[in-house]
Order: C-alpha cells, then sequence, then structure tokens
C-alpha cells in the first residue's frame, strides 16, 4: 500500500524560549508499505529509504513494541497512538489506514515535554513527579506472608486499573489543555485503594500534585480526551479520586 | 493559612473554585428564572415580587455584593486557569483532532465571555437603565418602585431585543450543560451509576434554565404575555 506521510522534523532540542521555530513539518511518500507492518515497522522502512538515500532518519521513541512499556507514542492525525482505541502505537497497525491515505505524525505537544528531536520528547517530567510521591515507603526486612493483608477484590481491581498506567503521556497529549491529571490520578488511584497506600495517603495527593503543577502542566477541564485515547484505556474516575484525595489532604493539613 | 494559598493557586483548588462558585452562580439562575416566571401570573405579582426584593434593604446590598464577589471570582479563576492552559501547550498540533470531547466542553472559555458580555449588557439594560432609559424609567402606579411588569413586556416587545435574550439563552445552555456535570467530577465525584445520571440531569436542568429564560422573552414577542391585564 502507499501512504503519504507529513512528519515533523527537528534536528535541535527545543528549548523554552524559542519552542515555535524550531522545526517544520516534511512529506515523504513511502510506496511499499502493507497492511500487516505496525506504524513503528513502516516507520522503520522510511527510514531505511532515507538512509539508503543519505538522508538523516526520522527519530522516534520505541521499546518493548508489544504496548507494555510506554516507550513510543507519536500524535497521528491529531490523535495520540492514532485512531484504535486501546491500542499504543506500536501496535497499531497500517490496516487502519487506507491505501493512499495522508498521515500526520507529530510529536506530543505539551511545554512540560520539550522536543529531543524529530517525534522524541522528554518525558523526565512523569518520573519527576512519580518520585514525589507515587510510590509506598517499605522498610527492608524479613518479607511477610502474602496473604497476610486481605484486600476486597473490589477495591484491589480498582487500584491495577489505575495501576495499568504505562506513563506513555497520550494523555497529556490529547488534552486540549496539555494536562497531567489523568496520570497523577491514576497514581494517586493506584494507591488510595490499597492498605499499603494509606500510610502516606494525604501527603501523597499533596506532593504528586504540587509537583504536577510545579512541571507546568495545564488544568482539567473535563473534556475526557485523556481517557479516549489512553491505550490502557483508564478512565476519568482516576482524575475525580485524585479530586477528592487532595481535597481531603488540604482540609485536613495541620 | 499557608494551607489556604497554596490550595487556591493549585490547579485543583483552581478547579474546585470554578465548581464551587459555578454551583452558586446557578443557584443565582434558578432563583433567577423562578421570579421572573411571576411574569405569567401578571402585573401585580411580579411587581410585587420585584417591591418584596427592594424592600430587603440592607439584605438585598449583602446579596448582591456576595453575588458580584462569587462572580469576579469565577470569571478572574477562569482567566487564570485558561492562561495556565494555554502557556501548558505552547506549540499547536499542525492537525488538530477529537475523540469524544463535545463543543460545549471544548467552548467553555468563549461561552463564559460571551455570557460576561451578555450579562454587562442584561444590566446596562435592567438594571442601570442604560441601553433603554425609555424602558427604565417606568414607575409603577402608587406605590412608586419600578413597574417591572411594563419594563420586560416594552422590551421583549421589541423582536430584536427578544431574539438577541434568545440566543444568548443558546450560549447560556452550553456553558451550563458543561459546567453542572463537571462540578461533580472536580469535588471528586465519579460513580459507575450516579455520573451517567448527572450527566443526563445537568443537561435536562441546562435545558430548563435556557429555556425558561427563553420562553420569557420569546412568549412576550410572540404576544402571548403582555397587553393591559
Amino acid at each position: 500500500m502507499k501512504v503519504i506521510l507529513h512528519i515533523w522534523r527537528q534536528a535541535k532540542a527545543s528549548t523554552n524560549s524559542d519552542f515555535k521555530q524550531d522545526g517544520k513539518m516534511v512529506r515523504y511518500e513511502l510506496n511499499n508499505a502493507s497492511p500487516d507492518m505496525s506504524f513503528l515497522e513502516m516507520l522503520d522502512v522510511l527510514n531505511e529509504q532515507l538512509i539508503t538515500k543519505g538522508e538523516e532518519p526520522v527519530a522516534f521513541d520505541h521499546d518493548c513494541r508489544e504496548g507494555v512499556c510506554g516507550s513510543c507514542g507519536v500524535v497521528i492525525d491529531g490523535v495520540p497512538h492514532g485512531p484504535e482505541s486501546g491500542t499504543t502505537t506500536c501496535q497499531l497497525h497500517m490496516r487502519s489506514f487506507k491505501d493512499g491515505a495522508e498521515i500526520y505524525i507529530e510529536p506530543m505537544r505539551a511545554k512540560a515535554f520539550p522536543v529531543t528531536k524529530d517525534l522524541i520528547v522528554d518525558r523526565g517530567s512523569f518520573d519527576r513527579i512519580v518520585q514525589s510521591g507515587a510510590f509506598i515507603s517499605v522498610n527492608t526486612g524479613a518479607p511477610q506472608d502474602a496473604n497476610a493483608i486481605l484486600i476486597p477484590k473490589p477495591d484491589a481491581d480498582r487500584a491495577f486499573d489505575a495501576a495499568t498506567c504505562i506513563g506513555c503521556g497520550a494523555c497529556v497529549a490529547a488534552c486540549k489543555n496539555a494536562s497531567a491529571m489523568l496520570f497523577v490520578g491514576a497514581k494517586v488511584s493506584h494507591f488510595k485503594h490499597l492498605p499499603q497506600g494509606q500510610v502516606e495517603r494525604d501527603s501523597r495527593a499533596r506532593n504528586l500534585v504540587s509537583a504536577m503543577d510545579e512541571e507546568g502542566f495545564g488544568n482539567c477541564t473535563n473534556q475526557n480526551e485523556c481517557e479516549a485515547v489512553c491505550p490502557k484505556e483508564i478512565s476519568v474516575r482516576v482524575i475525580a479520586d485524585m479530586n477528592r484525595e487532595y481535597l481531603r489532604a488540604k482540609v485536613l493539613e495541620e | 493559612m499557608s494551607w489556604l494559598t497554596s490550595f487556591w493557586r493549585s490547579s485543583i483548588g483552581g478547579k474546585v473554585t470554578m465548581a464551587v462558585t459555578g454551583l452558586m452562580l446557578f443557584g443565582f439562575l434558578v432563583s433567577h428564572l423562578l421570579g421572573n416566571l411571576l411574569l405569567l401570573q401578571g402585573r401585580d405579582k411580579i411587581n410585587a415580587y420585584a417591591k418584596w426584593l427592594h424592600d430587603l434593604g440592607p439584605l438585598l446590598w449583602v446579596m448582591r455584593i456576595g453575588l458580584l464577589a462569587v462572580f469576579v471570582l469565577h470569571v478572574a479563576t477562569a482567566i487564570r486557569l485558561s492562561r495556565a492552559n494555554k502557556v501548558a501547550r505552547p506549540v499547536a498540533y499542525r492537525k488538530p483532532n477529537t475523540v469524544q470531547a463535545n463543543m460545549a466542553s471544548r467552548s467553555m472559555l468563549l461561552s463564559g465571555l460571551t455570557l460576561l458580555v451578555f450579562i454587562i449588557y442584561h444590566l446596562m439594560h435592567f438594571t442601570f437603565g442604560v441601553t433603554n432609559p425609555g424602558h427604565h424609567a417606568l414607575k409603577a402606579a402608587g406605590a412608586g418602585g419600578h413597574d417591572v411588569y411594563a419594563m420586560v413586556t416594552t422590551s421583549f416587545g421589541n423582536p430584536a431585543i427578544a431574539i438577541a435574550y434568545a440566543v444568548f439563552q443558546v450560549v447560556l445552555f452550553l456553558h451550563l450543560s458543561h459546567g453542572l456535570q463537571s462540578m461533580a467530577q472536580t469535588v471528586g465525584i465519579h460513580h459507575a451509576r450516579y455520573t451517567p445520571m448527572i450527566k443526563t440531569v445537568s443537561f435536562l436542568v441546562a435545558l430548563a434554565i435556557a429555556g425558561g429564560n427563553a420562553f420569557l422573552s420569546l412568549s412576550v414577542m410572540f404576544g402571548l404575555v403582555g397587553g393591559t391585564q
């Protein structure tokens, strides 16, 4: 199959001052794509052609290529991870596109995700948020019996639904306001429903939200675009969980 | 008080401020519509209601100043959050797209600012008597206060004014239909059973408020209300 690609090309990393003049969209024609190729394999084929011609290949992030690592994630025709719901870019296949389709491929756009090169963005802001409290502190020692702490099944399910987040950043990329509230909500909700999470419950909510705000993400306006593009289909319920946890933590703060 | 300032400056604090002030403004809209529906009961009823409100004296001023404070807080917080949202995405997508966001949710700032303009016009029209001083000067016989009934029926007897008011109600509907259901989510209410209900009820309540307001202006225009009774 044939596809026409419009890809954001940017040689140098973005700086906060001149975000806008950093790169441009470049048109490529690819005649030998197969409907069975994954989206990233299609980009691999394009890159082989570019290298043969002596041009700079398109840089994009990828690692596991099986939808679990969260490395990949480009914005395809305005939708992070492309047109299939619940699917990462690496698990998206060219059969989702028509023969001769024009496809726009852009990096995720957010101040907190500066572009490093072409389609690669620096998602270090997510790591810094996680470091601020998306974990439980456990003293080392002999492990206790695995089933010593009972967790009701519905609670375990809610925690697990939130824990499926792979931190790909699609929620930020899709949000009109570049808000990270689905990501941060997933972290809060993950621990909120588990007994192990109760110890640091209030400080976690306060620290995660203030870390998120410091990174320069926008504010949620409840459009729910994030849950629509999330490859793990995390519900905006986690945002309500975070709002409630934060409100509680601020009211109880001494 | 540092917890309060840090809450106020935080993203979620801003959202909660929008929700709480929004709920208060919604409460005002309900009472405003209920009061205005007295128009259907004739001149005496609505004029008596207007006189009762004015006779509240200092209490009325407490309510007015409170309402103004809530309104200013709602608008100022919206502008602060919107500005932060704009900064959060310095480069727009070349090919923007959405999956499930609706028009009402994407245009809250625009619908809000449109409503702000409308509310200023509405106050200049009926409260300060700037745009139509003739209508504003209509006095009730005897008691001395404004003849609200005559003010409203004369104003909306003018089709341009009546239609303009009705058109603005579409904007109000858009703003309320997203705003009402957003409040629940913002204060942390999300439930498999109740959230769909909240969305439906928000839609219907927004329709009732905006529809009720539009009904009043249009029914005067079409001569269903008014005349000499």
